[in-house]
């Protein structure tokens, strides 16, 4: 008897109607962590089937949007760039808004896009934005050699402010989770996501420093400016790899506390709402 | 009570109606929300606010109370919306109860489809791994099952090859290998064996019973009662989302099938169905033997049967059945009357059984239902039930997207 008792030793699952606010329970999330690993694969495999250029559309995306930046922005206008040249300075403020803007379109279509699974398999439903934004880390590496090309060819090094760089990718990362987890769970309710998203990132990156430096934006508003978290890791960015004169200001903190704050939100908003995914999708 | 593997108390789920066919814009909840004070002025005016609620929901499962012990094997049964898919989702935590609660004791692992996450782009071998990380198989656990799994699927030639060149055959036996190959200590199965050729199935529910002599709890749905005699020690047998019967699997499926709001294969009709001299008694679904099966292979001709009694005689009278498929197309009408020779017979008192032949390899694989009646000139219809019989047509040798009425085995010539 004992013995049976111990090879069905796993605890009992308890189910109930639960209500309100829940706990994160990201232990659930760390069991199921091949499981991310897999769906990370899955769409890294799928993604550029069938295509002929393959992963190159990576590359040539922020290429010819820096080119045409670089004619209208840098020669015609006359947009100023931090004394770097033009087109390494908008090619290095691509890097991470694609990386942010691919992550979270992905991600708020991502439960949407895997309503089969939602209905017919439990696991974390986390796992499913996650893997959304992990899979656009690739693409971020390809477009990151490229930059590294560039910076060579301009004659332009790092200074030690290198080593900020992987909390800077942290802070895009957790950002685009961190809004994705709103957006995804709210997309399973309604469907206008799906059509606000374009503009919602368009608008976004208007508001962002990808195009100008931040130094455009006037000293007072610069801490409603930083409100952006995307203004904190795109000045980041430049900062830590292609030493941009002066150092990030106080409105990295703004944008620091923001992300966290969208983060923390977001997975409270997206527990809250997991339980209902089920019937609604 | 060590030896309970589920245990489920007052299970309850209430659905909004339509709550799982649409979704709402924002624009909806903008105008419930404006509309909200006007509501619930008018509510205070009359007095009904309670009634709105109970006209748009609906309990897919009510009180749903039952106790399973470890190896046990049991059967879930009932017609489409009884509650069955909608229990195993409570079980499997995919969604939660309204009311109630359930203990599970042990390791779950649920099936209720096979093939989930499976991507058309991806080969054999890549879909096993995904498709077994998807059901909570660890990757080492993979690697371990991998020949195994290969070997069950007979696919072993094509496991680098996307699966999007997969026959439909080779799919459903490349995701039930997987599946097959979970090892949870309890086991929820919807009803996915339904598809794939009588071979394959076969091989599902000899899985299945292996499964239960490990003495593995399993709890599974099916239409088909022959595996739940085969295979369960218990059934239970769910209608309207409630319990209606459980216990000996032999006596609730019989009870099923005679029940007549459950007209699947077999249905024996209440003898107040019908008027002016004639009786609907019986009605069934049979092979070219005459043994009552609600499952048809493709390829084999089959009957139905009606069984009906006249008063008097009746002149005129004819027996009318139409088929109607899944999608509720009519599919074919019959009568009686469209052949002349057995005029004389369909009128005459006494007990009548009425047979109609259905050529093999003609209809669509997939799920019918029958509406029959009996019908003469002076009074119009005695007897007419719309779902007066279900059944199934399984795919055999064919292949079947599931669109079409008709599958005919035609004459092709290629020169």
């Amino acid at each position: 008897m004992n013995l049976r008792d111990e090879s069905f030793s796993s605890p009992a699952i308890l189910i109930r109607p639960i209500s309100g606010w829940v706990a994160l329970n990201l232990r659930d999330l760390w069991e199921y962590r091949e499981l991310l690993y897999f769906l990370v694969w899955r769409d890294l495999k799928v993604r550029y089937k069938q295509t002929v250029l393959g992963v190159a559309w990576v590359v040539i995306q922020p290429v010819f949007i820096t080119l045409v930046f670089s004619v209208f922005f840098g020669r015609l206008v006359g947009v100023p760039s931090d004394g770097i040249p033009y087109p390494v300075f908008a090619f290095c403020g691509l890097l991470p808004w694609q990386l942010f803007a691919y992550a979270v379109t992905n991600a708020s279509n991502s439960l949407v896009a895997n309503d089969r699974l939602i209905t017919k398999v439990y696991f974390p439903r986390l796992v499913i934005p996650l893997s959304a934004v992990l899979s656009g880390l690739v693409d971020f590496i390809f477009a990151f050699a490229v930059l590294l090309a560039m910076m060579a060819y301009y004659g332009i090094f790092p200074t030690l402010a290198l080593w900020t760089l992987p909390g800077f990718l942290l802070m895009a990362m957790a950002s685009a989770v961190g809004v994705g987890l709103w957006l995804s769970a709210f997309n399973v309710e309604y469907r206008d996501v799906r059509y606000t998203l374009p503009f919602i990132t368009q608008l976004w990156f208007f508001i962002s420093p990808v195009a100008y430096p931040t130094s455009l934006v006037p000293e007072k508003w610069r801490f409603l400016y930083g409100l952006n978290p995307m203004t904190g890791v795109v000045e980041g960015f430049r900062w830590a790899l292609l030493g941009t004169s002066q150092s990030p200001g106080a409105w990295l903190g703004v944008s620091v506390v923001v992300t966290i704050a969208l983060l923390i939100g977001g997975l409270y908003y997206f527990r809250r709402m997991e339980k209902n995914f089920a019937d609604v999708v | 009570m060590s030896d309970v593997a589920v245990r489920a108390e007052n299970l309850s789920k209430l659905y909004r109606i339509g709550e799982r066919d649409r979704y709402f814009t924002l624009r909806d909840t903008i105008m419930k929300f404006v509309r909200r004070p006007l509501a619930r002025f008018s509510d205070n005016g009359n007095g009904v606010s309670s009634s709105g609620l109970a006209e748009s929901t609906i309990w897919a499962l009510k009180d749903v109370s039952f106790e399973v012990k470890r190896g046990e094997v049991v059967g879930i049964i009932g017609r489409n919306g009884a509650g069955k898919s909608t229990l195993l989702k409570i079980l499997s935590r995919i969604t939660q109860p309204t009311e109630g609660e359930a203990r599970i004791y042990g390791r779950v692992g649920s099936l209720l489809e096979v093939g989930s996450g499976f991507h058309p782009e991806l080969t054999g071998r890549e879909n096993i791994y995904l498709n077994g990380a998807i059901l909570g198989m660890k990757k080492a656990e993979i690697d371990r099952k991998f020949d195994e799994i290969v070997a069950f699927a007979e696919v072993e030639k094509f496991i680098d090859t996307p699966i999007k060149h997969f026959s439909s055959g080779m799919y459903m036996r490349l995701a039930f290998a997987v599946a097959a190959h979970l090892e949870p200590e309890i086991l929820f199965v919807d009803e996915v064996l339904a598809v794939g050729d009588v071979a394959f199935q076969r091989r599902c529910l000899g899985r299945m019973g292996d499964l239960a002599h490990e003495g593995r709890t399993v709890l599974f749905v099916s239409h088909n009662m022959t595996p739940i005699v085969q295979l369960c020690t218990h059934v239970i047998w769910l209608n309207t989302g409630k319990v209606v019967e459980k216990g000996d699997p032999r006596k609730v499926s019989s009870d099923y099938l005679r029940d007549s709001r459950v007209p699947l294969g077999e249905a024996v009709f209440d003898p107040s169905v019908g008027s002016r001299g004639a009786t609907l008694l019986r009605g069934y679904v049979a092979d070219e033997d005459l043994s009552v099966r609600p499952d048809i292979p493709y390829s084999k001709p089959f009957c139905i049967v009606f069984e009906y009694g006249v008063e008097g005689s009746i002149n005129g009278l004819r027996v009318g059945v139409r088929l109607y498929n899944e999608r509720n197309q009519a599919v074919l009408h019959t009568a009686t009357s469209d052949g002349s020779s057995t005029n004389g017979t369909v009128g005459q008192a006494g007990k009548h059984r009425a047979r109609v032949k259905i050529p093999g390899a003609w209809l669509a694989p997939g799920r019918y239902h029958a509406e029959v009646g009996l019908w003469s000139p002076l009074v119009g219809h005695h007897v007419h039930v719309m779902n007066a019989l279900s059944f199934d047509i399984i795919a055999g040798t064919v292949e079947s997207v599931g669109e079409e009425v008709l599958r005919p085995l035609l004459p092709w010539i290629v020169e």
